[in-house]
């Protein structure tokens, strides 16, 4: 522990810190653009910068504490040159705000308020800019609102290891582009988001379709329904003021229906299915000597990943469809049979937290006997701001429960929100069927939590299983190159490929504080403890599915509706 | 005092730069013997002793940086010769690469003797490619001498040289950038800390010098620290190379020593104005260095003298701009070369050329008007105390000097276009 001296309080902080976390430490927030908690720290933006006492600025994120060093935060100069650099990236930032995506929660509009900037003494609104990328399903980057702070660079080339991003040129004429400006959609990018996330302002946000989802709902032919995917409940009220980690499930279905949706179901139901199939496929894959390890296959994003990045390690994947899509097959068959409606008339709109999913909707091969699966994803962001359109009062609205028949869900489902999840979801279930044992603890700790990259050794029976989690695409790519060179000594392996798992998705609230997505978590698994069922395989709905139409997993009904292919990703 | 010297140029037309047996004969690779003889702490001492200052601009004493690396502890170090001159205005280590390569080679050679390292790059900037050429062809010979490779002088040193050619930005000439572009990145500066004494090339200790830095090295050992510190000034010792341009009669590149009046330097070294016009002004150490109005060219050169007003050796280049030139013209082509050169990194450097650019060219059109004066200064002096390298925190340097000397003109400028404006009835 060192002393340090901020604002004439002296406090004692660890040696390792910078002025911006000491500082920190003492409620003290110091302005900051290109600093994310989730990044490496740039330095870039300038707008951190505090006083030494011989006068001296310094940039706070980047300058560690010395012993007995004396930081004024607040001087004339201090504010002076803050107040500069943001006048300076304002003087080239197109100023729409009101129309802004991130209006209201825009980081660069926070610090407007903050340093009372009125009149910029700088020409406004003179950009030059790339025009708007909205080339791929998923996200639009809109240059001129980027203040290239270069979190986005950071995330995807670092934490993601997608390395799409790049900074190109020089001088005035430096911009944050996919390389070689190519449209995103032309590039290798996986859709997963993250960079909208990191994203200060409203520079990259998902390619909107409320609009598409409200014509729908406007449809008198048509019967719309809606899925929820398990991480949207825990964190949907943070955009209403509400905690993260706030459970709320009956708000959201009671909000669907005001909206005018006809049903709303839980992809919960298809995650207890996609345990059930993909359970399946594993213990066949063991005892008939098949492709090991498997890896799951829930999230798009990192099957765009490997797709593009590791074609050769495709046959790990299982071959199960995601939930969303396993949901979307069901809506246009079971579910228009059983209602004796066309399945041209069932209109299935997803609420996901991800962004990959708008993608993964309209891969060409997601459609059941000719008909779409999904026709819709709205992220989690998305359906709060149709919630506000409606003008309801989301925190306060009386709940409702899930339709039938895709409402009786278990745990199982829901962990599937969080790393480590399906894996845990699969080991309650796989273990039951490969023993024929009753599974006493069925909280698989091992598997939980934000480390990067999570092992276990599961006894199942007389048999260990090896098993891995990762989250977050540069922790995959690590097990993934183990497995590329046939190292790996996993016989499953479960990939999300956003930090957290879904809960941490692209299409999620955007957080606002390190703890954020652990409330989350926490959350997701409150929701397993208050189930009555935790185990898929013992959901009735499931079994009764089976039993009326599927007949048994891995099945012929299954394999056409419920399972896929995958294939490289060209480059093109 | 004799206002030209001839210290680290000496061997200047002596010798054809590729010709090591001439280099010898005319005294070459008697400093490394010393080095090695007398070992490191001789060496450190004597540069203590001479002054020496880094020549490239930073002015950081040499024997300190030379000092702190050389007892890090690494699997491998790196010393790398600085030869990306790229500051407008200066041309003095091209020069000295041209006229005396080996007395650079020999600089690194002790350089890396001292410092520990055994691999070393020169980084000429790509539009020297003829001193590339040149240096390739003397490195050739070194090695084939002996005085590079394995077991040098009969010694345990080994130490290899290599020529890496820059890419053509200037920004390249801050050491973290250069190191980024060695490594194949764009050349943007890192972070600090580490420094790149700690790390630096491939994550490395590395040492990088300047050109001028080096011959002077291996200058002040050959002749002696207690006779190079005969030279100049009792706080700048030794001599300067400097490169004088602009409105002079004989431009070019001149060793000088410390102390010597501006004015000596433009009139008796650079034999004085074109067509015996007055000064207006200098701009003393490249273009990201400050003006020197003409009533201030009493000033003696030296870095006492030169900080002591504001002013800056710098690089060591003098452009001499006489009384034809608008201070505003001046203005607009330092800062159209920092619009084109800001790595762009940095949002004061980048939004500030940006505007400072729009802002002078206002002037260039007439249109002007008070408040466009305390923009420039703001944007001026934000860049000044908030970029992150040196490149932003001087390019407003020129600016903020016009500001304080010639205000009146800039004045002028804003009332002739009020004037014209209201003349054509376009002024409300």
């Amino acid at each position: 522990m060192i002393q340090v001296t901020i604002d004439n309080k002296t406090i004692e902080v660890p040696k390792d810190y910078t002025v911006l976390q000491a500082a920190k430490s003492l409620h003290i927030d110091i302005p900051t653009l290109c600093y994310h908690p989730a990044v490496k720290i740039q330095g870039n933006c300038r707008i951190c910068m505090v006083q030494e006492l011989d006068g001296k600025l310094i940039p706070a994120c980047s300058t560690k504490v010395r012993d007995g060093m004396q930081i004024a935060t607040n001087t004339k100069f201090v504010r002076e040159m803050q107040k500069g650099v943001l006048e300076l990236i304002l003087a080239n930032h197109d100023q729409d705000c009101l129309k802004c995506v991130r209006n209201g929660h825009c980081e660069l509009q926070e610090l407007c308020e903050r340093f009372n900037i009125s009149k910029n003494v700088l020409e406004e609104n003179q950009l030059s800019a790339h025009a708007v990328d909205n080339s791929n399903p998923s996200i639009v980057r809109d240059y001129a609102k980027c203040i290239k702070c270069g979190r986005c660079v950071e995330i995807c080339n670092e934490t993601q290891k997608v390395n799409i991003l790049a900074r190109a040129h020089r001088g005035t004429s430096f911009d944050v582009l996919p390389y070689y400006d190519k449209p995103l959609g032309d590039t290798e990018c996986v859709f997963c988001g993250q960079c909208i996330k990191v994203c200060p302002v409203g520079a990259i946000y998902e390619k909107n379709d409320t609009e598409k989802v409200l014509d729908a709902l406007e449809d008198r032919d048509l019967h719309v329904i809606v899925q929820i995917a398990p991480a949207v409940r825990v964190s949907i009220g943070e955009s209403f003021g509400m905690a993260p980690g706030e459970i709320t499930t009956g708000k959201i279905v009671a909000s669907l229906k005001r909206l005018g949706f006809d049903r709303v179901f839980d992809t919960n139901f298809t995650a207890d299915l996609t345990i059930l199939e993909e359970g399946s496929e594993l213990i066949d894959r063991i005892q008939n000597g098949g492709v090991l390890p498997m890896i799951t296959s829930c999230s798009p994003g990192w099957i765009n990943y490997i797709e593009g990045f590791a074609p050769e390690a495709l046959k790990h994947l299982s071959t199960c469809k995601s939930p969303q899509q396993m949901f979307g097959a069901l809506s246009k068959t079971y579910y228009a049979e059983k209602e004796e409606m066309h399945p041209s008339k069932v209109y299935t709109v997803s609420i996901m937290p991800c962004t990959a999913k708008k993608f993964e909707a309209g891969r060409p091969e997601m459609n059941s006997y000719g008909y779409i699966d999904v026709d819709a994803v709205l992220t989690t962001r998305e359906l709060a701001q149709l919630i506000r359109l409606a003008g309801i009062d989301f925190a306060n609205i009386e709940e409702e429960s899930f339709d039938a028949p895709f409402g009786l869900t278990t745990g199982a489902g829901a962990i599937f929100g969080a790393t480590g999840g399906v894996m845990e979801a699969a080991l309650r279930t796989v273990y039951e069927v490969l023993t024929g044992e009753n599974l006493e603890n069925i909280e698989f700790e091992a598997v939980r939590g934000l480390d990067g990259i999570k092992e276990a050794s599961v006894a199942i029976g007389e048999k260990t299983v090896k098993v891995a989690v990762a989250h977050g695409l540069g922790n995959a790519s690590k097990i993934l190159k183990d497995i590329q060179q046939g190292v790996s000594d996993y016989t499953f392996v479960e990939i999300m490929a956003c930090p957290g798992g879904c809960i941490g998705g692209g299409g999620q609230p955007i957080e606002r504080h390190e703890d954020t997505k652990q409330h989350r978590i926490d959350a997701i698994y409150q929701v397993d403890a208050m189930m009555p069922y935790r185990k898929s395989h013992e959901n009735p709905a499931i079994k009764a599915l089976y039993e009326e139409y599927l007949g048994a997993p891995l099945g012929e009904k299954s394999h056409h509706l419920l399972h896929t292919h995958y294939r490289p990703r060209l480059k093109k | 005092m004799n206002r030209i010297q001839q210290l680290i140029t000496a061997n200047f037309d002596r010798y054809d730069g590729k010709d090591i047996e001439a280099y010898i004969r005319l005294g070459g690779f008697t400093a490394i013997k010393k080095a090695v003889e007398q070992g490191s702490d001789y060496v450190i001492d004597e540069l203590k002793l001479a002054g020496i200052k880094g020549r490239g601009g930073a002015a950081y004493p040499t024997w300190k940086k030379w000092d702190a690396g050389r007892r890090r502890v690494a699997e491998q170090k790196f010393v790398i010769c600085n030869a990306d001159e790229g500051e407008p205005g200066t041309f003095k280590d091209r020069e000295i690469l041209k006229k005396d390569p080996y007395k650079v080679i020999e600089g690194m050679m002790i350089s890396a003797y001292i410092f520990g390292a055994k691999k070393g790059f020169v980084y000429i900037r790509e539009e020297y490619w003829d001193i590339q050429k040149t240096f390739k062809k003397a490195i050739e010979k070194a090695n084939e001498a002996g005085y590079l490779g394995e077991g040098i002088l009969g010694t345990d040193f080994d130490f290899t040289l290599e020529v890496f050619s820059g890419a053509g930005a200037y920004v390249c000439g801050e050491g973290s950038s250069l190191i980024e572009s060695m490594e194949g990145h764009a050349g943007r500066p890192r972070i600090k800390s580490p420094r790149i004494g700690e790390k630096g090339y491939l994550g490395y200790p590395t040492l990088v010098n300047n050109v001028e830095t080096l011959a002077g090295v291996t200058r002040i050992l050959e002749m002696g620290a207690s006779e190079y510190a005969r030279y100049g000034t009792e706080k700048s010792k030794g001599t300067k190379v400097i490169s004088v341009s602009g409105n002079v009669n004989r431009p070019g590149v001149y060793e000088v020593p410390f102390g010597v009046s501006l004015r000596e330097i433009v009139y008796d070294v650079a034999g004085g104005v074109e067509n015996d016009r007055p000064v207006k002004f200098l701009q003393l150490g490249g273009i990201s260095g400050p003006l020197v109005p003409g009533s201030a060219l009493d000033t003696k050169y030296a870095y006492e003298t030169l900080d002591e007003k504001g002013f800056t050796v710098g690089s060591g280049s003098v452009v001499v701009v006489d009384d034809n030139n608008r201070i505003i013209d001046y203005l607009v082509s330092v800062s159209d070369f920092f619009y084109h050169e800001s790595c762009g990194k940095c949002t004061p450097c980048r939004e500030g050329k940006r505007q400072l650019t729009r802002l002078l060219k206002k002037f260039v059109d007439g249109t002007a008007r008070l408040e466009d004066v305390n923009a420039i200064e703001k944007v001026a002096n934000t860049m000044k105390h908030a970029s992150f390298c040196g490149l932003g925190q001087t390019a407003p340097t020129a600016i903020l000097s016009a500001l304080k000397y010639f205000m009146p003109e800039l004045w002028q400028l804003v009332e002739e276009g009020v004037h014209e404006n209201v003349a054509e009835g376009e002024w409300k």
